[in-house]
């Protein structure tokens, strides 16, 4: 038996596993309409490479992965793409984004799907076939599992950790999945092994699965993996809380686990690994666990895409009394507001709402310091000083005592005693901080274009001067030397009679166009008249500001 | 609708007061035992004003009356300053020292968990301070009297100030820790001292077993993890280090550290009063710091100062200190100071 | 006596060598609040000269309309003056980010948004169509006189899932009885 290490804090929330644990994992149906959005990952949105109207098979590539942190989404269905435009999807936002809608045929053609042979494959081209086949951290954090495959650090990887905890109340995808699917999962694992060449490899698993490690365990007899079973305590199944109970080891604020030689990955990740590259199916589906107040809670294996709506149908639909729907755990998810919004690889559970099983929190009271968040926080932060300057915004203050190393894991809500929504107030001054880095970065970054725009105005004057200089010179030997005339410049009244020429040009344009588009009212309408289609000229110029800030987050 | 969606079910701030208030119980059995029916006029009284003076603040302050009124919080100050106070005191005396304590202390400070000060001990200090020959009135235990006063004769002296028939100092007399001041001053030895019949096994007679009903409630609180041991093991251990040094030196001239542990306020003090989450540290080590910074000040006022009992005014002092002493012993955060780095 | 103090004087004469502080902080710190957006609305010709303007007590430190009156708080307590909204009175919170957006069908490619912006970042050659390097953009609106076809607007920058921020929590712990 491994000596097991301690995190600080946790909390034990019901865990409500019972439910949806019972059943095997159901096929969900084909749904008629999927919608795929572009951003299914941590890092550049996929970029479409198919257009309106295209025949896409099941598995074709529908979005590029742009850049090195990026993963490619496929289509999860045989069918006519038929929209690419902004659609809803999970977010806690509950912003739209830019999806790829695509009807099902319903003959399920296949692209061509081929294996490869990772042993005698070169280890960058197997991680190529992650990007491509859409690979990512389905835990939840959805980051892209070739970036994380790669043994980066000089050291090499010492440990490489499975992450089977699932700690999350109510959420039991990974737990039938273990059960039911071991060998593939495993057959994962020794690829992500063989990409990372680790000294050991061990799967945590929380106690409350007994089952799920039973069945990991007889899969992984002859590997030299090791199970190894945790105690239930949320949230164990957190990536530096779970290398901490295996290992001992804590990851440094603000890096990856690779600098400490350690990598965490979680099974069900392992599980698409083995599919992208030993069967040469991209990520198509995920497991969700449908669960809550519906009429018979289960897990299903469900196309990426398919509407949450059509999920919460698939387990009988939602009882009388559900109130709202809770994207993930009940801890770290987030209510969904629209159910159009599609099933993405992050979402690994869908929980129908009432107040008789998520009593509305009641109005928070003021702190009183009684420091029970403090010992819950896994992070060993201050959670109360946290609140305190959060709350008053004071951001300064707030990141000097640490804000940015807490997971948001919502230990130190769920014990307050007063109900303050304590992780709001983090998220809060989180993303107002980060905010205005970026602003200052950007204010920085003009600041120097504005100086070096400065300095080349002062060359090219000077630049000027002495060609001016050289010119009169010249001239005035030439004049005395011929003693022509000439007082206009031709060369400038060239030119000003070439703009004038362009601006009537232009007006006319202008005018033609504004016949064509009538009625145009707002600057964003106004400015694209020239297109001859103003819906199109406007979606442009609407997609042009969104990109915008797409660009200065990458 | 953020996240987390469940919460802990069986904590909330009025929760956490009830269980405190609770705690406080077996004491007042044994005070109302040893002392007689004043002490529940006296908790009465208090209750009521901080009750009144809780909701006229929260009035004027537009808070809702419903949550704040019946957090608790208000009837834990009132119910520590009643214990803190002699029960045997014209009715105003507990009425002002209450309302001091709630409008000012509590509320001007900006109320519920804003306050600086300790709201039941700076109303214990204003009290002292201002009327020093009420505060140190106490009545004698009930076997040494000679003249045992019930529940009408209490309620009588509460709100006429006179006892018929009796004199007011034939049912009230010195307290253990006044007495010993005294005497040790007439350069009598504290052995010889400590055989007056004021003087119980190892503290007062009878306020020795309320300090031990105290030390139930705390350990009750700790069990329950209402508080963590960090204030008052580290006040008690100042308290008995102390006072044993000075015992080593000179027997004669210094009580001994279970006498100083079990009389005057040390175990209201340690478990109820320096454990006010509001005024006291949060982290861990601040705890620590805190907890032998109100043992070390109670024993200096206690013995070489002027007042009799020095739980309210080391409380005070050291209150102040809470936020540097929250800034200065922040704990080493998960992933900080790793030998990987 | 006399040792003592030629040793703290040498202590001193080092120090103001050692520590000496090269330009005026203050400038630079007037600079890091300002948001550089090199507009000029404040009537000089870019941020730093304003900086300089405020710092050497010769302009107001509540002329950044860009920055709106969080800048012209920070900048007054900075300069340890009461603080004046800006615009005088009515005040303003910092304007919403924009970008120039060239409508590039209408563009004759005069130069003329070239050479007022003050960042460099309008791409684009002499009768070739100009294009606005969106994410460089200060949303100093200085190109918009400047063109001559009237083919640039400022686009507010859209909220969307990338540049979402989460919310002040609603539930407030005061409500009014």
């Amino acid at each position: 038996m491994r000596t097991l290490y301690k995190f600080h804090g946790g909390v034990h929330p019901p865990e409500h596993k019972e439910e949806s644990n019972r059943l095997p994992i159901a096929p969900a149906p084909l749904p008629k309409r999927l919608t795929v959005p572009l951003r299914q990952h941590i890092g550049n949105p996929a970029i479409p490479v198919v257009k309106v109207g295209d025949q896409v098979l099941k598995g074709q590539m529908i979005g590029a992965a742009d850049g090195f942190i990026s993963a490619a989404v496929h289509a999860p269905a045989s069918g006519t793409v038929s929209a690419i435009e902004p659609h809803a999807v999970p977010h806690p936002s509950g912003l739209p984004d830019l999806c790829i809608t695509i009807e099902a045929d319903g003959e399920e053609r296949w692209i061509e799907r081929a294996p490869l042979d990772y042993r005698n494959a070169d280890p960058d081209a197997v991680r190529l076939r992650l990007r491509d086949a859409g690979v990512v951290g389905l835990g939840g954090a959805v980051f892209p599992s070739h970036v994380k495959l790669n043994p980066g650090a000089p050291a090499g990887i010492k440990t490489l950790v499975l992450n089977g905890a699932e700690c999350e109340p109510w959420i039991t995808s990974d737990d039938r999945l273990m059960r039911e699917r071991a060998a593939e999962v495993v057959e994962g694992i020794k690829i992500m092994a063989h990409l990372m060449r680790p000294e050991e490899v061990l799967i945590g698993i929380e106690d409350n699965k007994p089952e799920a490690a039973a069945a990991m365990q007889a899969a992984c007899r002859g590997t030299g993996y090791e199970v190894v079973v945790v105690p239930t305590l949320y949230p164990s199944g957190g990536e530096k809380q779970l290398i901490k109970l295996l290992t001992g080891k804590e990851v440094p604020a603000g890096r990856r686990p690779v600098n400490i030689g350690v990598t965490c990955s979680n099974t069900g990740t392992a599980y698409t690994v083995h599919r992208a590259v030993n069967h040469g199916e991209p990520v198509i589906s995920r497991i969700v666990t449908v669960t809550g107040n519906v009429l018979e809670p289960r897990n299903f294996e469900t196309l990426i895409g398919t509407p949450i709506a059509e999920i919460v149908q698939l387990a009988g639909g939602a009882r009388p009394g559900t109130t709202h729907y809770i994207m993930g755990g009940p801890m770290m998810g987030f209510g969904l507001d629209n159910l159009n919004a599609p099933l993405t690889k992050a979402v690994n559970c869908v929980i129908s709402a009432s107040p008789a099983l998520f009593p509305p929190a009641p109005p928070p009271m003021p702190c009183i310091r009684c420091g029970r968040c403090a010992q819950a926080c896994p992070c060993e932060l201050q959670p109360q000083e946290l609140f305190w300057f959060s709350h008053s915004r004071n951001f300064d203050k707030a990141r000097a005592y640490n804000l940015f190393d807490c997971i948001e894991c919502g230990a130190c809500s769920y014990v307050c005693p007063s109900h303050i929504p304590l992780v709001s107030y983090y998220r809060f001054a989180k993303s107002e901080i980060a905010t205005r880095d970026m602003e200052k970065k950007l204010a920085e970054q003009a600041r120097e274009r504005f100086e070096l725009k400065q300095q080349r105005l002062e060359r090219e004057k000077q630049e000027k001067a002495a060609r001016f200089a050289e010119k009169a010179a010249a001239a005035a030997a030439a004049k005395a030397a011929a003693a022509a005339s000439g007082v206009e410049d031709p060369e400038a009244a060239a030119k000003k009679a070439a703009i004038q020429a362009a601006v009537e040009r232009a007006k006319a344009k202008k005018a033609e166009a504004a016949a064509k588009a009538e009625g145009a009212e707002t600057p964003a309408e106004k400015i694209p008249q020239g297109d001859s289609d103003p819906l199109r000229a406007k979606a442009r110029a609407e997609s042009y500001a969104a990109s915008t800030e797409n660009n200065t987050d990458s | 609708m953020s996240a987390p969606h469940v919460l802990t079910p069986d904590r909330s701030v009025s929760t956490i007061m009830l269980m405190v208030l609770g705690a406080l119980v077996p004491a007042i059995c044994a005070y109302y035992y040893f002392f007689g029916p004043a002490i529940l006029i006296s908790l009465a009284l208090a209750s009521v004003t901080a009750i009144a003076a809780e909701a006229a603040m929260l009035r004027l302050r537009k808070y809702p009356l419903k949550f704040f009124l019946f957090d608790g919080s208000a009837l834990l100050t009132a119910w520590l300053l009643a214990l803190s106070i002699p029960p045997m005191a014209p009715w105003w005396l507990i009425v002002a020292g209450t309302a001091f304590a709630i409008i000012v202390a509590k509320h001007l400070y900006g109320g519920l968990g804003n306050n600086l000060f300790n709201p039941a001990m700076v109303g214990f200090a204003v009290l002292m301070i201002s009327f020093p020959a009420f505060m140190t009135q106490w009545p004698a235990p009930l076997m040494l009297s000679q003249h045992p006063v019930g529940f009408t004769e209490a309620l009588q002296y509460y709100f006429s100030g006179t006892l018929s028939g009796v004199k007011l100092d034939a049912v009230t007399m010195a307290t253990p820790l006044d007495t010993l001041k005294t005497q040790l001053q007439l350069q009598h030895a504290v052995s010889d001292v400590q055989q007056m019949p004021i003087f119980g096994a190892f503290g007062g007679k009878g306020s020795e077993i309320i300090a031990a009903m105290y030390l139930l409630g705390g350990l009750f609180l700790w069990q329950k993890r209402i508080i963590t041991w960090h204030i008052p093991v580290s006040f008690l251990a100042t308290l008995i280090l102390i006072a044993a040094v000075f015992y080593g030196i000179d027997g004669s001239r210094y009580a001994s550290p279970l006498f100083h542990l079990f009389t005057g306020g040390a175990m209201l003090g340690a478990f109820f009063i320096a454990t006010d989450y509001v005024t006291s540290p949060t982290t861990p080590r601040g705890k620590l710091i805190f907890g032998a910074g109100v043992g070390l000040l109670e024993y200096l006022i206690r013995v070489f100062g002027g007042y009799p009992d020095g739980i309210a005014f080391s409380v005070l002092i050291m209150n102040a200190a809470v936020p540097l002493i929250d800034a200065y012993t922040q704990p080493r955060v998960f992933g900080h100071n790793t030998k990987a780095e | 006596m006399v040792f003592l103090g030629i040793v703290l004087g040498a202590v001193l004469g080092y120090a103001s060598i050692r520590f000496k502080v090269e330009g005026n902080p203050l400038v630079e710190k007037v600079e890091a609040t300002l948001p550089q957006t090199q507009c000029g609305q404040c009537g000089y010709a870019g941020c730093r000269p304003y900086a300089e303007a405020v710092a050497a007590g010769k302009a107001e430190p509540n002329q950044c309309v860009p920055g709106g009156d969080n800048v012209a708080k920070s900048l007054a307590d900075l300069l340890g003056v009461e603080f004046k909204p800006v615009g005088g009175g009515e005040g303003s919170g910092p304007k919403p980010r924009q970008v120039a957006f060239i409508d590039e069908s209408t563009c004759v490619g005069c130069t003329a948004c070239i050479k007022a912006c003050p960042v460099d970042c309008i791409i684009g050659a002499s009768k070739l169509m100009h294009t606005v390097i969106a994410n460089q953009c200060t949303g100093c609106e200085l190109c918009v006189p400047a063109c001559p076809v009237d083919c640039i607007a400022m686009l507010p920058v859209k909220e969307n899932i990338a540049n979402w921020k989460w919310h002040y929590p609603v539930i407030e712990i005061k409500k009014a009885a």
